[in-house]
Formats: structure tokens, sequence, C-alpha cells
């Protein structure tokens, strides 16, 4: 293997293969176009949504809705995780890409796949939204659009088990993959069964769409397509979590606590993370509560269980890192001193915390059967999968870029203040989006629903005054987070495309950074509790930890209360 | 490979699940035949059961 196909990068020492580096670029920047077009959608959504400015008229809302959810769930989280799957795999492990050519064919794929699914939309004749249940039609390049996506993002996947395979082989590593890696190997499985279970649902239903199929079974289709649909969701959790070990490293030279912990736990995601596909069918007719409750509550809280063990493990060894580097005063001295104007880790830490206190929680109570029914389908729903996929997911995936850009792209970053205040205004903005939503949800204001005035409807329902005052905060909030998320673009756009060139670490653009390496010494003599507290050795993460547990418990039990209430046992 | 030798004299007995973490292929058998068979066969047959009505 010739060295002329490689370029290490001067400051972190990471090895770049240039056919993987041009295709990790290539992957980004869809993304990032798709994430612009998915944002304008959100803008138009939003605004409909907030009763005092309902914008668009019912057809076009449904439209700018399934334009919103496919870019955005599908498309742009989708194309920055086969990013990610090239650079844990040939970057991290120094290794040069297998097949860069089939590589190069699942990016077309992909490419024609979106351009094809967002034509079908744009047309108005696929306003089916991203579930397109059955006997729903759409045009059928809506469904093509998926599919040729799915079969390029496949190959992706395929290409990144190839190049563990060929690092092993050539011996770029020794031992286990790195955890990173490791954690991008759990996104990549979980892709490949997503995956699977989209071409199981979507081919019939393309059949279907073109006149060549006369049934499709709606009760099926749902069972089937939510193994797409959920578990597309549980590759982003795989591989933001692998981003957020990479930024604890990137960031801190932070080691995983224990590596068998870390690694166990993305097992756990392995084995049962896509069972809580189950959770959307909890109101199905013709579905056990043996398969419902098996599906959501017993295997799935080893799921759960995993997510915890991240949440507790990322700032337990960032905390350990910090404490010996000296800042071990209290219990939180690492975390008031932490690097709070470098949006890598700021965006990386409010990603942390929005995905375990407002996604997890919310999560686990809608993943119970009796309590779901109290939000099921309502716009409870979208508050907790923005708090999944767009604080923990998106903003992760956000915070990764303000590495790549000087690193891979080798480029400054562009508008490094706006830069610095980016994670803020769309992680907090998203925040209180997703709370006051959730807030509406309880109080039943549906999902997906174009008027909740119902005006001149047959059949009206008046919601109470403070729903109508949230779905308001819904609206400012969400307006506040897409300035965030506009920020994010015109930075990474303006700085790839037009950005100076990077020297050395000191021209990065924000100068609040600058990279530890992980390094082994900084384990201090005596082990890691020689450096925390009580004989712990993260106790400021020990009692955030806690912190989160009394919310949760608390909060479990006020639903059951609230069920309770709602649904009077005489 | 099972075993790895340290400073090439004794062999060290790799732990089983070590063995399984370290190979994606096992791995991706369990990631798919878990969910395929107690989310979607299971829940298929389910539907499958469901009487046709008259
Ligand atoms: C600042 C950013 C965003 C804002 C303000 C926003 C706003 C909204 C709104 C108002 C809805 C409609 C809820 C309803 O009426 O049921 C919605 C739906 C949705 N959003 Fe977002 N969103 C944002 C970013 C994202 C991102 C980054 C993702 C995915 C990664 C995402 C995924 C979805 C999905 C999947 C739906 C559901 C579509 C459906 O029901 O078919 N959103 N969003």
């Amino acid at each position: 293997m010739s060295k002329a196909q490689f370029r290490t990068c001067p400051e972190t020492g990471l090895q770049y293969h240039k056919q993987a580096e041009m295709l990790i670029r290539a992957h980004a920047v869809v993304a990032v176009v798709i994430l612009l077009i998915g944002g304008i959608a959100a803008l138009l959504v939003t605004l409909t949504r907030w009763p005092a400015i309902h914008l668009l008229p019912a057809d076009r809302f449904y439209q700018l809705l399934t334009s919103h959810g496919v870019n955005m769930l599908i498309f742009w989280i989708i194309s920055f995780e086969i990013a990610i799957l090239y650079f844990c795999s040939s970057t991290l492990l120094k290794c040069r890409l297998a097949t860069p050519k089939i590589a190069w064919l699942g990016f077309i794929l992909m490419l024609a796949g979106i351009v094809v699914n967002n034509a079908a939309v744009a047309s108005g004749t696929a306003s089916v939204m991203m579930t397109s249940y059955v006997p729903m039609p759409a045009n059928p390049n809506f469904y093509l659009g998926l599919i040729l996506f799915a079969v390029g993002a496949l190959i992706g996947c395929f290409v990144f088990l190839g190049t563990l395979v060929v690092a092993k082989d050539e011996k770029t590593y020794e031992g286990s993959i790195p955890l990173v890696t490791f954690g991008a190997l759990t996104a990549c499985i979980i892709a490949i069964f997503t995956i699977a279970s989209g071409a199981i649902v979507l081919i019939p239903t393309w059949l279907w769409s073109l006149g060549l199929i006369n049934n499709i079974d709606p009760a099926m289709y749902r069972v089937v397509w939510w193994a797409l649909g959920h578990s597309s969701q549980q590759i982003n959790v795989a591989a933001h979590v692998a981003v957020w070990y990479a930024i604890a490293a990137i960031v801190f030279g932070a080691r995983p606590l224990s590596e068998k912990v870390s690694r166990g736990a993305f097992f756990l995601y392995i084995a049962f993370l896509q069972l809580a596909s189950a959770h959307h069918l909890l109101v199905d007719p013709g579905l056990s509560a043996e398969w419902k409750i098996f599906n959501t509550s017993y295997a799935m809280y080893l799921a759960v269980l995993a997510s915890m063990v991240h949440g507790l493990t990322v700032p337990g060894s960032i905390e350990v890192a910090q404490r010996s580097k000296g800042f071990t005063k209290g219990l939180f001295e690492w975390l008031r001193k932490a690097p709070w104007g470098n949006p890598v880790f700021s965006g990386m830490f409010i990603s942390l915390i929005g995905f375990g206190f407002i996604g997890g929680i919310s999560g686990v109570v809608m993943g119970t059967e009796q309590i779901n029914i109290i939000i099921h389908n309502t716009i409870y729903v979208p508050g907790h999968f923005h708090a999944t996929v767009v604080i923990g997911t998106t903003l992760a995936f956000m915070s990764l870029t303000y590495f790549l850009i000087p690193t891979l792209f080798r480029r400054q970053v562009a508008f490094p203040g706006l830069a610095k205040w980016q994670p803020y205004l769309f992680g907090l903005g998203m925040s209180v989006f997703t709370l006051a939503m959730m807030g509406a949800g309880t109080l039943g204001v549906e999902r997906r629903h174009w008027d909740m005035a119902f005006t001149n409807t047959a059949l009206s329902f008046d919601y109470p005054a403070s729903a109508f005052t949230l779905m308001g905060i819904v609206g400012i909030s969400g307006v506040a987070a897409i300035l965030g998320g506009a920020i994010y673009i015109l930075v990474t756009v303006v700085s790839v495309f037009f950005g100076k060139r990077v020297e050395s670490e000191s021209s990065y653009g924000f100068d609040m950074t600058t990279l530890s390496r992980a390094d082994p010494l900084l384990v201090p003599d005596g082990g890691h509790e020689a450096a925390g507290k009580w004989g712990l050795a993260a106790p400021g993460t020990f009692v955030l930890a806690m912190f989160f547990l009394v919310i949760f418990v608390l909060y479990y039990a006020v639903n059951w209360k609230y069920l309770a209430s709602v649904w009077p046992m005489s | 490979m099972n075993e790895h030798t340290s400073s090439g004299e004794r062999p060290i007995k790799i732990p089983l699940m070590q063995r399984v973490l370290d190979n994606p292929f096992i791995l991706l058998f369990i990631g798919i035949f878990v969910p395929a068979v107690f989310y979607i066969i299971w829940g298929i047959m389910e539907i499958v059961n469901i009487p046709i009505a008259p």
C-alpha cells in the first residue's frame, strides 16, 4: 500500500486515505445541503403550527411536513452517518478504504434517491408524510427514491465492514478496534437491519403504487415499516454516542472509564435497541399485549440501561481527565472550567444533557404501554424525538463538524464568534421547543394537525388557552432554533468553500481550542480514584447521575398518577 | 484468532465475550437475528393469525 494514498493531518496526526477523505467530504457536503432544505421546511411548518401565524394552507403544510420529515430524519442523518462510518474505519484505523469505487457507486445511488424522492414530494403528489402509511398512495417515485437511497446506504455499510476486514488483514491496528470505531460498528449493524426492513416494506409498496400488486395489508405494513422508522433512530443513537466519546477524547484527551463497560453497553444496543420500534404500535389492534410488552419493556430497558451507562461514562471520563489536569476543587470545578467557548465541546455537552434528560426520560414514559396512552399521537411525540434526533444527534454532528472543518477540510472556521454561540442558540432553543411541545401534548394537542382551532370543521374541540400559549412558545423557540441551524449552515458553507486554509492549530479559527491527544499519562498514580473524592473517580458525574435518577423517577411516577386521574377506576 | 502471545511465551486465553465483541460478523448476526425474531417474525405471525372477517 503506497504512502502517497494517505495524508497525515499535521496537528492531530490523523491519517486520511485520500479516497476516503473525498468520500467523507462528499457525504458531509450533501448532508449539509439536505439540512438546509429540511430546515426551510421546518421554518414553514413551525410557522403554521404557531397558532397566531398559521401560515400555510393545509395541502402545503402536509407537503412540507413530508419534505421536512424525510429530508431530516432519513437523508440528512444517514448521509452524515455514512461519512462518520468512513471516518471511524479508514481514518481511525489508518487503513485504506475497501473498494472506493463501489463506495462512490453507493454515494451516487444515495444522491439519486434524494433527488428522485424530493422531486416527487415537490410535485405535490406525495404528501403522505415520512411514514407513507398504506392505503394512502404516493407518486411511485417517492418510494423509488427511498429505495435507491437505501441501497446506496447499504453499500456504504458494507464498505465500512470491508474496511474493518482490510484493517485487520493488513494489521493497521492491534488488539480490538478503538471504542469509537466500535460505536460506529454498532451503528452500521443497526443500519443494516433498518435498511433491510425498509427494503422488505418499500419494494412491495412501490410495486403496489405502480399497480403491480393489488393490496398491501396496513397492519403488516406498520409492523415492518417501524422496523425501518424507529431503528433508523437507533442508528443515530449509536452514532452520536460514538461522536460523544470521540469529542471527549479530542477535546480533553479523555479515555473511557472502562472499555469493557462501554463496549458491553454498545453490545446491548446491538442486541436489544431495535426492539423498541414496537412502542409505535402500542395501540394497534391485532398485536398481543405479550408482543408489545416484551418488545417495549423487558428488552428495551436493557437498551435504556446502555444509554444510561454511556450518559455516565462520557461525562465521567471527561471529569477524570479534567481532575487529572488539576481541576479538583469541589464537585464541579472540572465542569465549570471546561472550554464552554469551544463549540466542539459545548455542542457535545448540550447534546448529551438534552438527549438524556429530555429525550431519554420522555422516551421511557412513551415506551410504557399503560402511560403511553396519555400522550399517544399527540405533539408530545415530536417533542420527544426532537430532543433525541435534533438535540441529541444533530447537535452532536454539528459539534463534530467544527472539528472536521479544520482537520478534514483544512479550512479555518469562518465567523468564529457566531460559531461559539451556535450550539447554545440551537440547543437551548430546541430544549424549550421540545418541552413546550410535550406540555401541549399532555394537554392533548395532536401531532401532524394543521389547525388546532378546528375552524369551520363539523366536529370541533376546544383546547384550554394554555395549549395555545404552549404552541406559541413552540413557534418562538422553534424559530430561535432554526436561526441556530442557519448559523451552522452559514459557518460550514463559508468555511468549506471560501474559508482560509489552515496552517497550524493556532489558525483553526476559534482560538479557544487546543486539541488534546488521548494521553495515557492522564491517569494519575493510584488510578482514576486518586484524583476523585469519596473513593469515586468521578464524584461530580455521580451526583449528576443521581439528580437524573430523581427526575426520572419523579416524572415516571407523576405520569402514573396522571393516568389514574384521566382514567378513573370505580 | 483465539489467542495472543505475550512476549512470545505463554499464550493468553482471550475471554469468550471479548472474542464475540471483536468479531463484527457475529455481532452483525446477533443484531439482525434478535430483532428479526422477536419484533418482525413474532409480530407478523400475530397479524397473519388474525381471522379474516366472513
Ligand atoms: C430547528 C430545527 C427544527 C424545527 C423548528 C422543527 C420543527 C418541526 C415541527 C413544527 C414539526 C411538526 C410537528 C407536527 O405538527 O406534528 C416537525 C416534525 C418533524 N421533525 Fe422537525 N424541526 C426541526 C429539526 C428537525 C431535525 C434536525 C429533524 C431530524 C433529524 C427533525 C425531524 C422531524 C420529524 C421526523 C418530524 C415528523 C414528521 C411527521 O410527522 O411526518 N426535525 N418538526
